[in-house]
């Protein structure tokens, strides 16, 4: 399933990067691309565990810019 | 500005009236430190608490952090004006960081609102507004002057003028009427219009163009990975030279310890990479936003990229280099007039629906008088024997002059050449072929003058046809009579001939050539304008059909590169000469200060005249 959501108040372009990288660690995660430009992540991963995957990158952007929220 | 920049912009005023204030107190010693320590606080609390939450979340390398150490230093070595200036002048930074950002997001979403907000719909003689998404196909919409169009569909009722410049940068309205298809995304400029809608939302024009341009920004160019991959081992770099230079020289040479951590302290402030993390996104970003607003919509900046690197550009013909329609190109008039001669075919020809008394028709403007005809006959496979104002008409082909005996001679013009008698006398012909697009040879030379080594044209059509449009257009090289597969093969060979770097774009319609659209570097695909075919397959849509919009999309691409490049090598080259002049104690705070946030700010007003693609239109 791929999937995009907006990402708030993103202030940071290299945190965006960091974000990026991290969510693509996680597992069962296909693929995940974060755009500073539009303040979209967009995410391909495996449908089952879609729900779960989705709280750990909010976890993810939390722990490098503690003010970020994915809209969800 | 948001709330949030309000708030900074509030503190940074206070912080900064503290700062003079307590320049001017005479105090020494502790008393002096506790003074400065106020606007420091007013201004760095929230850095300081961010650094300190993000340790624990083992973030260790991020500004907050480096931002902290540095000012915390500047405090431990004595320069207490320097620590809170340092501070003031990075949270300006970020502010004004933020605004550029926002306001340059919001300009190129701007460019791109295109989204229509509702739908007007008939329900028991009234009209009511609903969402664009739950109309179905086969409602219809009413669109007033002034509006939005929601939604693909046909005309059912009226005629107007619709502005397609959102979508094409064409500023000249489009006359739509009955049984005209209308496109999503357009203004209605004048009457209203009843529209029979044919998709829904989802699959709409607008809703297409608006993925595809949101999307844009996840296919990143090279040069934006390049950034990424660099920023993530600049910044250890950084901080571990800042140690070695705090540490080494007082150890080994005896050097000051206050002075060396000094040094160390200025390699720490410009150790944060956002000036090249978020300039070069925003140069590519701004690329695409200028290049929709003429019309062409790029799917990523890789192919902005490679769009710069053009050393071939293949062309089909028909509905690419050629406008796909019948036309009728010369009227050779005998022993009467030009409008005489149309005038007798277009009302001979009045009850035929074939495509070539079509055009016929059409280019005779005029109403037809359908009282002057008489006896219309049609011979099949050869033309039409009609009785017009009172005189025998023939119109037809070669065939047919024979058959009535006249003396007639062929064309020099390439096309379908249909021959008029009058009387059994010859009075000429008219010739129909399809019409090459007004601005095929301007794009020709254009391509040129941008350094496009080779231009090649393929078409299935026969090698007469082929030739005749090829040569007249100036074309390098011409393949003719070429079925869907040799056409890939063709671009494969023509693939092997460029240089490792270059790249070939192939430029069709959408119509059949998905296949050579995606095997080429770039695919181009042009008249948008309703075929998801072409949206599909293509890495850029020309929303109009016009193929001189080519060269532009070269010109945006070969701008944005050129900002691009200039903001790589601006960041990169203040920060080693900052961090050179740093280490041998020339530069100070102030000046690293700057080579951190004004740099990044410079880089983002660089990066905005990427958005500016007014002058590559020109000509």
């Amino acid at each position: 399933m791929k999937k995009t959501f907006k990402l708030i108040d993103l202030d940071c372009a290299n945190c965006a990067a960091k974000m990026e990288n991290g969510i693509k660690k996680l597992d069962g995660v296909i693929d995940a691309k974060i755009s500073f430009m539009t303040q979209k992540l967009t995410i391909e991963a495996e449908d089952e565990s879609f729900d779960k995957i989705m709280k750990q990158a909010q976890k993810v952007c939390k722990k490098i810019e503690p003010d970020c929220v994915i809209d969800m | 500005m948001s709330k949030k920049q309000k708030k900074i912009l509030l503190r940074i005023i206070i912080s900064a009236v503290l700062l003079i204030g307590v320049y001017f107190i005479p105090l020494e010693g502790y008393l002096k430190l506790l003074l400065f320590l106020i606007p420091y606080a007013v201004i760095g609390w929230d850095i300081l608490w961010r650094a300190v939450r993000n340790i624990t979340h083992g973030q260790i390398f991020d500004e907050n952090f480096l931002m902290s150490v540095a000012t915390i230093g500047a405090f431990c070595i004595g320069e207490y004006p320097e620590a809170v200036f340092v501070m003031l002048f990075y949270q300006v930074g970020e502010l004004f960081q933020s605004y550029a950002v926002g306001k340059s997001r919001k300009s190129i979403a701007s460019l791109m609102d295109i989204r229509p907000d509702y739908a007007n719909i008939e329900e028991n003689g009234e009209l009511k507004q609903v969402d664009p998404d739950e109309v179905k196909i086969g409602d219809t919409i009413i669109v007033k002057a002034g509006e939005r169009i929601p939604l693909d569909g046909i005309v059912s009722e009226g005629t107007s003028m619709v502005n397609t410049s959102a979508l094409t940068g064409e500023s000249v309205p489009r006359k739509v009427t009955v049984n005209d298809d209308v496109i999503s995304g357009c203004v209605n400029e004048e009457g209203v219009l009843k529209v029979q809608v044919t998709k829904e939302f989802g699959e709409s024009t607008v809703a297409k163009i608006l993925e595809l341009v949101e999307n844009s920004a996840s296919k990143k160019a090279k040069a934006e990975n390049f950034i990424t991959k660099f920023a993530k081992y600049y910044t250890p770099c950084v901080v571990i030279g800042a140690v070695l230079l705090a540490i080494i020289p007082p150890l080994l040479f005896s050097g000051l310890w206050s002075e060396w951590i000094n040094r160390a302290l200025i390699f720490l402030v410009i150790s944060c990479p956002c000036a090249l993390v978020i300039s070069v996104p925003m140069s590519f970003f701004g690329g695409i936003g200028g290049a929709s607003k003429c019309g062409i919509l790029v799917k990523g900046g890789n192919y902005l990229e490679a769009l710069a690197k053009t050393e071939i550009v293949v062309f089909d013909k028909t509905g690419t280099l050629t406008k796909g329609v019948f036309n009728v190109t010369a009227v050779h008039p005998e022993n009467c007039t030009e409008s005489q001669l149309v005038e007798y075919a277009a009302m001979a020809e009045n009850y035929s629906n074939h495509p070539i008394a079509k055009s016929i028709k059409e280019a005779y403007v005029k109403n037809i008088d359908q009282s002057r005809i008489k006896d219309t006959q049609e011979v099949s496979g050869k033309g039409v024997n009609a009785v017009i104002d009172g005189q025998n008409v023939s119109v037809g082909n070669d065939k047919l002059m024979e058959s009535l005996g006249v003396n007639w001679h062929p064309c020099h013009k390439i096309g379908t050449t249909v021959h008029i008698a009058v009387n059994n006398v010859y009075a000429g012909h008219i010739v129909i072929s399809d019409e090459v697009k007004k601005d095929s040879q301007q794009a020709i030379k254009n391509l040129k003058k941008e350094g496009v080594k080779k231009t090649v044209m393929l078409t299935g059509d026969s090698n007469a046809v082929g030739k005749a449009v090829g040569e007249s257009l100036g074309l390098d090289e011409i393949h003719t009579e070429l079925m869907p597969a040799d056409k890939v093969n063709c671009v494969e060979k023509l693939i092997n001939e460029k240089s490792e770097k270059g790249t070939l774009a192939f430029v069709g319609d959408g119509i059949n050539d998905a296949p050579v659209l995606s095997r080429a570097d770039i695919g181009i695909a042009m008249g948008a304008m309703g075929s998801d075919a072409a949206i599909e397959a293509a890495d850029i849509v020309l929303m109009d059909d016009k193929p001189s919009k080519i060269p532009v999309a070269i010109r945006i691409a070969k701008g944005t590169l050129k900002i691009v490049k200039q903001n790589i090598a601006f960041a990169l080259g203040v920060k080693a000469v900052v961090l050179v002049l740093g280490a041998l104690g020339i530069a100070n705070m102030w000046l690293a200060v700057f080579a951190d946030v004004g740099v990044a700010v410079i880089a983002i007003i660089n990066a905005m005249r990427a958005l500016n693609t007014n002058k590559y239109l020109s000509n």
